[in-house]
């Protein structure tokens, strides 16, 4: 069975909301219901096939070709299965995502695996603010599953994180680690200011020094037992981060933010 | 059955169900790894006072431990799992979290899960942290497999931090598998069992939990003394001959014991078959006469390993 492949052949002005097309919900469909299924794209509702042509057959592979910036919340609450987007993505990607696996080749905007609970969502391109993050108003961001970025982040990167990893091979925007309530992120490019704002607990892991806030307390250098065993975690991903060659157990511990609960780290490569 | 001039008593040994864990330790170097291992499986030659059973299984190369440091496998038996997992607790917390550099991890998967260092963690007065590894998010056809996260603590201490996974398997085992080496000297019954626990240390899941992997003053079920559920064996104890319903003949002046724990039946059938055999490829020219086993009558455990089976 060919993967169910979604071919965009206009792209309309409005904002065009993807949620339905995820994989536990096309499962049993013929073609001709997944056509009919309505998608919201502004204040107007269309027919999926007014937008995509569809071929294929298997529902628990999706692919998304010729996608720009205007189409949101792709896999949003995913709970197992893959999709496979070529092109750019609007917000909300993998948005609570729940299990199964999203990659992007493109960039995507806002909220890209927001409160996402499981899973593993791969970003080839950029991606925006709040990373990972929780929604306006709400607590608690993602929960669980990894996140992966080869290009740059925006800001707010984990924003409210509680639990899961983050790996970003770029830069990052200011206030990665913002309200960390625990979990893991690591960069290898540069971060911007107000790095771990606020954050509670969790770890922040950086391949280049980053501008410390005064409330991050230097807790000096170390070799640290737990890095080797992520990184070996790492070596089965489609990353740089897998490479033995960028591992390393030597940091510099910074521990923070004293202004808040201060038992998070910012971890330095040494 | 005579082997190389040693007899095969036509008998078995009797073992009973046991649970089990593996445990990983890594430090430094080989040296502390053991060192913690030892203090860990110290005072575990039996059930009957220490609360558990246990050994070294083997040592560990960098390549083959979760944080790529020398590291030795352990494993640990008790009658229960509550027993276990108390016994487990209290070594890991007194004998690996204090040794330098140690870090614990899980050795053994299963579905049911003991605390390895979820409770150790309070030792770290609130600086504690977790991390999670969730296998299945890192690689997503791990995603149907039952136990794909993993959480380890990270405890601060004085030489650094203890790394600890926080729980490990729990699995169903048998305990108490044994063979008898009957020899004409105290010295070649020794040396006999010696070469026995040389080559049963080669094999995987199996533990001889006595000392040096040998015990010598193996127990009958019963005393003349109330208090007391296990006594001597006086039908193996060679200076009773003369006045208790011996086992032994007349040139036989010592008999050593090896218990075997292991994870199945066939790991310890196969660990009997490497014990006997070198034990027997000493031979009688060297002193040793018989192989026999301890059982009771076959009424209390459901594990039987009969000898010449094992041999054939």
């Amino acid at each position: 069975m060919s993967a169910l492949t979604f071919t965009l052949t206009i792209q309309p002005n409005q904002r065009v909301d993807m949620s339905p097309l995820v994989c536990q919900a096309l499962q049993q469909r013929e073609l001709s219901e997944i056509a009919a299924m309505p998608l919201h794209c502004g204040k107007k509702t269309l027919r999926v096939d007014e937008l995509f042509t569809i071929s294929g057959s298997d529902s628990s592979h999706i692919i998304i070709k010729n996608s720009f910036n205007k189409l949101d919340f792709i896999g949003k609450n995913l709970a197992g299965g893959r999709i496979t987007v070529e092109g750019d993505v609007g917000a909300y990607l993998g948005l609570g995502m729940l299990a199964g696996s999203i990659s992007v080749v493109g960039n995507t905007g806002l909220y890209a695996g927001a409160e996402m609970k499981k899973g593993y969502l791969e970003i080839n391109g950029n991606t925006g603010d709040f990373l990972g993050g929780a929604l306006p108003g709400n607590k608690i961001g993602m929960k669980g599953g990894l996140i992966l970025v080869k290009g740059d982040a925006g800001a707010r990167v984990g924003d409210h994180l509680r639990r899961g990893m983050i790996l970003i091979e770029g830069n990052t925007g200011d206030y990665c680690g913002s309200r960390m309530i625990a979990g893991t992120i690591a960069v290898m490019g540069t971060t911007g200011q107000h790095v771990g704002y606020a954050m509670r607990r969790g770890t922040l892991l950086l391949w280049n020094t980053p501008h410390i806030s005064a409330s991050f307390n230097d807790c000096g250098t170390h070799t640290l037992a737990f890095l080797p065993i992520i990184f070996k975690a790492f070596a089965t991903l489609n990353s740089r981060f897998a490479e033995s060659s960028t591992a390393f157990n030597r940091v510099q511990r910074y521990a923070g933010d004293m202004a808040e609960m201060g038992r998070g780290e910012i971890l330095v490569k040494h | 059955m005579i082997i190389n001039g040693v007899t095969i008593d036509a008998t078995f040994a009797e073992a009973f169900p046991m649970k089990a864990t593996r445990a990983i330790i890594t430090a430094q170097n080989e040296k502390w790894a053991l060192i913690a291992a030892q203090a860990m499986t110290g005072f575990a030659t039996s059930v009957i006072a220490c609360g558990c059973e246990a050994g070294i299984e083997r040592c560990l190369t960098p390549e083959e431990t979760p944080d790529g440091r020398p590291g030795v496998a352990v494993l640990i038996f008790a009658m229960g799992g509550k027993g276990l997992a108390k016994q487990l607790e209290t070594r890991a917390g007194q004998c690996v979290l204090t040794s330098p550099t140690s870090a614990l991890f899980a050795g053994i998967e299963s579905d049911i899960k003991i605390p390895l260092g979820k409770n150790l963690r309070y030792f770290g007065d609130g600086f504690q942290i977790a991390k999670v590894i969730d296998q299945a998010s890192l690689n997503p056809s791990l995603a149907q497999s039952s136990s794909t996260t993993k959480r380890y603590w990270r405890i601060p201490v004085m030489d650094g931090e203890f790394l600890t996974e926080a729980t490990t398997g729990q699995v169903e085992a048998i305990g108490g598998g044994n063979f008898l080496v009957l020899a004409t000297s105290q010295p070649q019954a020794l040396a006999a069992c010696e070469a026995a626990i040389d080559a049963m240390k080669k094999i995987p899941n199996v533990i001889m939990p006595f000392p040096g992997g040998v015990v010598r003053s193996g127990s009958k079920v019963g005393s003349k003394y109330k208090a007391l559920n296990a006594s001597t064996n006086d039908a193996f104890c060679p200076t009773l001959k003369g006045m208790t319903n011996t086992d032994l003949s007349a040139d036989i002046e010592s008999v050593m014991e090896i218990v075997i724990d292991g994870l199945t039946k066939t790991d310890i059938d196969l660990a009997m078959r490497v014990g006997i055999e070198a034990v027997c490829a000493l031979g009688a020219q060297h002193g040793i006469k018989r192989i026999s086993a301890g059982n009771y009558g076959g009424k209390l455990g459901p594990f039987h390993f009969h000898l010449q089976e094992i041999m054939a």
